[in-house]
């Protein structure tokens, strides 16, 4: 059946002529020279500071990255990057900032304007704080201001850009940098690994909870620039963390490249949950500018008992590949991807999650949701592996898909690979099937069955999103509460 | 960064030369696009897993040598062959006989083909001229694929059977081809059935062959199903053990028209059972159904393509894989929805059962649709035996080993319920049972 007027009304109001995040920064940027070159390459790691180690471990990557294709297995198709063509690193000018008064107060407005609180706001005596969450705000090639770093260092917590961090936590770096997601993973990984500027450094220490929601928030600003930030976040035995990933760009005609790395580690009894709400500069109605959003996130459940939790909202972007996934190797770990992928206009979106089932009674489910309108291609990719000694391994995957008008196109494209007769796998596109006991509670209290479904799939989500800031919160509520009414497979 | 020239395995060489070496002898009085189809083959070579079609089905390892094309066998040798054939044998049905892909037509009932049809054997087909010759390849995707192409390629033999339109054919036609011989050797046949306007028909198909020989049967069957046609359709693949056995199914519906197909899969070290639908007419339906049972190092490979291009149309595919041993089952499907084609209704399930350590099983359902009005669903489930029946099972008195069999027999049994020739369906038993049998 064809998708109900209401939904269609929502989608809509997030429409790409909507895009409230198109504006401009005129302010003074320090600049590579153009292009990609071992110079080039050595620039970057002189302008932070970096050891001799860094700095080898990006040539070794460059030196690797030529001799590498472009991958061109996705369902998208696009006018292909020229690397010689962009700026690698793009720097506002101003010395770096000791305090928030040193910022550059062009950036402080935009991240004003952006919703994003760089200010810590100050806990009067007696009256409960409102949510708090620390930012750390990447601007084009650099990190620009990082909150709350004194009170989460008292917990212990390392929440630090990551060129930072390289100088200040070599060890810590040097041991888990590169170990989730390789140097030569992929074209777009190791250009990455070459070129990377900055990104978030999270450590939390054993048995600790984090005290506040930590998150990135990075904006690209600079035109014929590339971001290629690189984040790494470390969950020591039995500790917890919820990171949110933010990030918008300007309106403009040309496309920029985003091709950014995140690596997860999860040891024993430790949980991450990593959300983004990923709302680059989708392009026009006809397809003109909009972010290439290429991006490697990994996270590796390293111990027993742990625990990544992957949740996406995906608008913006031209084109969008990427695949957050999971290697459950502890035994016990558990994996979850939930998503929701909104395309529209000429948007092409690729994305998708990889649970690879290692450890044993290794649990993980994948919960995805894609809408496609206006002549906008939507493909869910995922792959869910047993190996031969993930014995008792589990999992659940429900993926839908919801097309508005008839110029667009929705697609699916599950691997489902068992190599353990004790591994269930269950992979279900119809919505009837999530969990029956829960679908039995729901409907003995008189939902319907659309109803019950919707409240499930979406209790998943919004368990998440609830904890976002307001500003991504308005945008993801509305659109959890689109219908799954008229869902295809 | 410079063309790099693909390193030609042995096999790819050897089909080279063979090709070069054989190709005066096929008949040609009609041109088929062997030459193009062979140059398609060549240019991109036996698929390895790294291209996305075969990512799970390594033909290139598969392919060691190139083995000859056979001859046709003498008749005592097609006589001893056909004598000890299985395939759907106690069904009475019209036959035509292939021994080591060449219409026998000793072995055949070409004296007895039903009213309203006609089979004219290929060769005499392509060296005359028939007026069905153009309805080959009836789906355009099948000559993207490499298998097909060397179908085209090196085909040597086969029938064109011809259905008129409103004829309600009876008896079912069995296409029996049957493998013989002690050295490898490769078949290449195709069979085109047309089907007119309202006409109804069933094909049986078995493939039967000798264990221990590393023979390389390729065969197609090219199906047009005019409007309000119907086509049913068993398959029965009981190679032997070391064949390396690859096949094709391309079936055009046109509007209104019926289609009902099983594969049932017990041979063969390596098998490859392609489907290509094309639902050209509004409201078409289809029923596509597979079993495979596998064990030792055996791998099955079951791959479908529905494309939707008009409205209406309904699918319904239901696979069922049983591995045991080292075995390893393959499944890849995609239902792909055009524009054109709204209200169709595809269902896509794969299901598979593993009941040893070793066996694996790669699923890929895909979806790829571009209609907004539809009703497309995949499933895939994979698991070993549910312990809760088994145990229901033994608790009533049966032992461990006939109360798996009975689970995998009903598992099973659920994909080839849709055949409509109960004789057929009845015989497919038969080949369950047989090889529970065989396990226990």
């Amino acid at each position: 059946m064809p998708a109900v007027q209401e939904t269609i009304d929502r989608v809509r109001s997030i429409d790409l002529d909507q895009y409230k995040y198109g504006f401009e920064t005129t302010i003074e940027m320090e600049k590579s020279e153009k292009g990609i070159s071992e110079d080039v390459i050595r620039f970057i790691s002189a302008k932070k500071d970096e050891p001799e180690w860094m700095l080898a471990w990006r040539l070794d990557a460059y030196k690797r990255w030529q001799t590498m294709q472009e991958p061109d297995w996705a369902r998208v198709s696009y006018d292909k990057v020229d690397y010689k063509d962009i700026y690698y690193y793009a720097a506002p000018k101003r010395p770096a900032a000791m305090s928030l008064d040193e910022i550059d107060p062009e950036i402080l407005k935009t991240y004003e304007k952006l919703g994003i609180p760089l200010r810590e706001v100050e806990v009067l005596e007696g009256i409960a704080p409102e949510r708090r969450v620390a930012v750390d705000a990447v601007f084009d090639s650099v990190s620009v201001a990082t909150t709350f770093k004194a009170e989460l260092s008292k917990a212990g917590v390392i929440f630090m850009p990551i060129s930072e961090a390289i100088r200040e936590y070599p060890d810590l770096v040097r041991k888990y940098l590169g170990s989730v997601v390789p140097v030569t993973d992929n074209f777009f990984a190791t250009l990455n690994s070459a070129v990377f500027s900055d990104g978030s450094f999270v450590y939390i220490p054993p048995g600790v909870r984090c005290p506040m929601e930590l998150s990135t928030y990075f904006r690209i600003n600079e035109r014929d620039t590339g971001q290629f930030e690189r984040t790494l976040i470390i969950a020591d035995k039995g500790s917890y963390v919820s990171y949110l990933e933010g990030c918008t760009a300007p309106k403009r005609d040309d496309n920029q490249l985003h091709a950014a790395v995140v690596e997860l580690v999860a040891l024993d009894d430790a949980e991450i949950k990593y959300s983004t709400v990923q709302n680059w500069y989708p392009g026009d109605n006809e397809g003109k500018g909009g972010i290439y959003n290429f991006v490697t996130k990994r996270g590796d459940c390293r111990g027993v008992n742990s625990k990544i939790s992957w949740t996406q909202v995906e608008t913006g972007s031209a084109i969008t590949w990427k695949y957050p996934s999971c290697i459950l190797r502890g035994d016990n770990s558990r994996g979850e991807f939930y998503s929701i992928a909104v395309s529209n206009g000429m948007q092409q979106v690729d994305s998708g999650t990889k649970m690879i089932h290692l450890g044993k009674n290794t649990t993980s489910r994948i919960i995805s949701k894609g809408i496609s309108a206006g002549r906008s291609q939507n493909t869910y990719r995922g792959l869910v592996s047993a190996h031969r000694k993930a014995t008792g391994a589990r999992n659940f995957t429900n993926c839908d898909s919801l097309l508005i008008g008839d110029q667009c196109g929705a697609h699916t494209v599950p691997y489902i690979e068992s190599k353990n007769s004790s591994a269930q796998f269950e992979h279900e596109a119809t919505t009837s099937k999530i969990s029956e006991d829960q679908m039995f509670y729901c409907q003995q209290r008189g939902l319907s069955n659309e109803e019950a479904t919707a409240l499930i799939v979406n209790g998943f989500v919004r368990d998440v999103l609830q904890q976002l800031p307001m500003e991504f919160a308005v945008e993801a509520q509305k659109l959890i509460s689109i219908s799954l009414e008229g869902s295809v497979g | 960064m410079a063309d790099i020239t693909p390193l030609r395995s042995a096999a790819e060489a050897g089909l080279s030369k063979l090709f070069e070496a054989t190709r005066m002898k096929y008949p040609t009085g009609v041109s088929i696009a062997r030459e193009e189809a062979f140059r398609y083959f060549e240019a991109v070579g036996l698929p390895t897993r790294r291209v996305e079609a075969f990512k799970y089905t390594d033909l290139r390892s598969a392919f060691r040598d190139a083995a000859h094309p056979a001859e046709m066998p003498s008749a005592e040798v097609a006589q001893a062959a056909v004598a000890s054939a299985k395939g759907f044998a106690g069904i009475e049905a019209v036959r035509l006989t292939f021994v080591n892909g060449h219409l026998i037509e000793a072995e055949s009932d070409l004296g007895r083909i039903p009213a309203g049809v006609t089979v004219t054997p290929l060769p005499r087909a392509l060296t005359e001229g028939h007026a069905h010759l153009d309805r080959l390849t009836p789906v355009r995707q099948a000559s993207e694929n490499p298998i097909y192409q060397l179908n085209t390629a090196f085909l040597a033999d086969g029938a064109l059977i011809a259905v008129e339109p409103g004829a309600k054919v009876e008896t079912p036609l069995h296409l029996r081809f049957v493998a013989t011989g002690a050295q490898a050797f490769s078949t290449a046949t195709r069979a085109l059935v047309v089907l007119g306007e309202g006409a109804e028909v069933t094909v049986l198909e078995s493939h039967e062959g000798p264990d221990g020989v590393a023979y390389q049967p390729n065969d197609a069957l090219d199906v047009t199903v005019a409007d309000s046609a119907t086509f049913r359709h068993a398959r029965l693949n009981a190679e032997g053990r070391e064949a390396v056995a690859l096949s094709t199914l391309s079936v055009k519906l046109g509007a209104a028209s019926a289609v009902e197909t099983v594969n049932v899969v017990v041979g063969g070290v390596l098998s490859r059972h392609q489907v290509y639908l094309n639902f050209a007419g509004a409201d078409g339906r289809a029923v596509v159904n597979g079993a495979a049972m596998l064990n030792g190092r055996q791998l099955a490979d079951t791959t479908f393509l529905a494309d939707h291009a008009a409205t209406g149309g309904v699918s319904r595919e239901l696979f069922k894989t049983v591995v045991d041993g080292e075995a390893t089952g393959v499944f890849q499907g995609k239902i792909i929805v055009q524009q054109a084609a709204q209200q169709t209704d595809g269902k896509m399930m794969s299901a598979c059962l593993i009941l040893s350590d070793e066996g694996q099983m790669m699923n890929k359902p895909e979806l790829e649709i571009f209609a907004d009005d539809v009703a497309c669903g995949h499933g895939a489930t994979c698991g070993a035996l549910d312990e809760d029946l088994l145990f229901y099972l033994m608790q009533r008195g049966l032992p461990k080993a006939q109360a798996e069999s009975l689970l995998v027999q009903a598992f099973l049994g659920a994909a080839i319920e849709s055949v409509s020739h109960e004789g057929a369906r009845e015989a497919l038993v038969g080949t369950i049972e047989a090889w529970l049998a065989a396990r226990a």
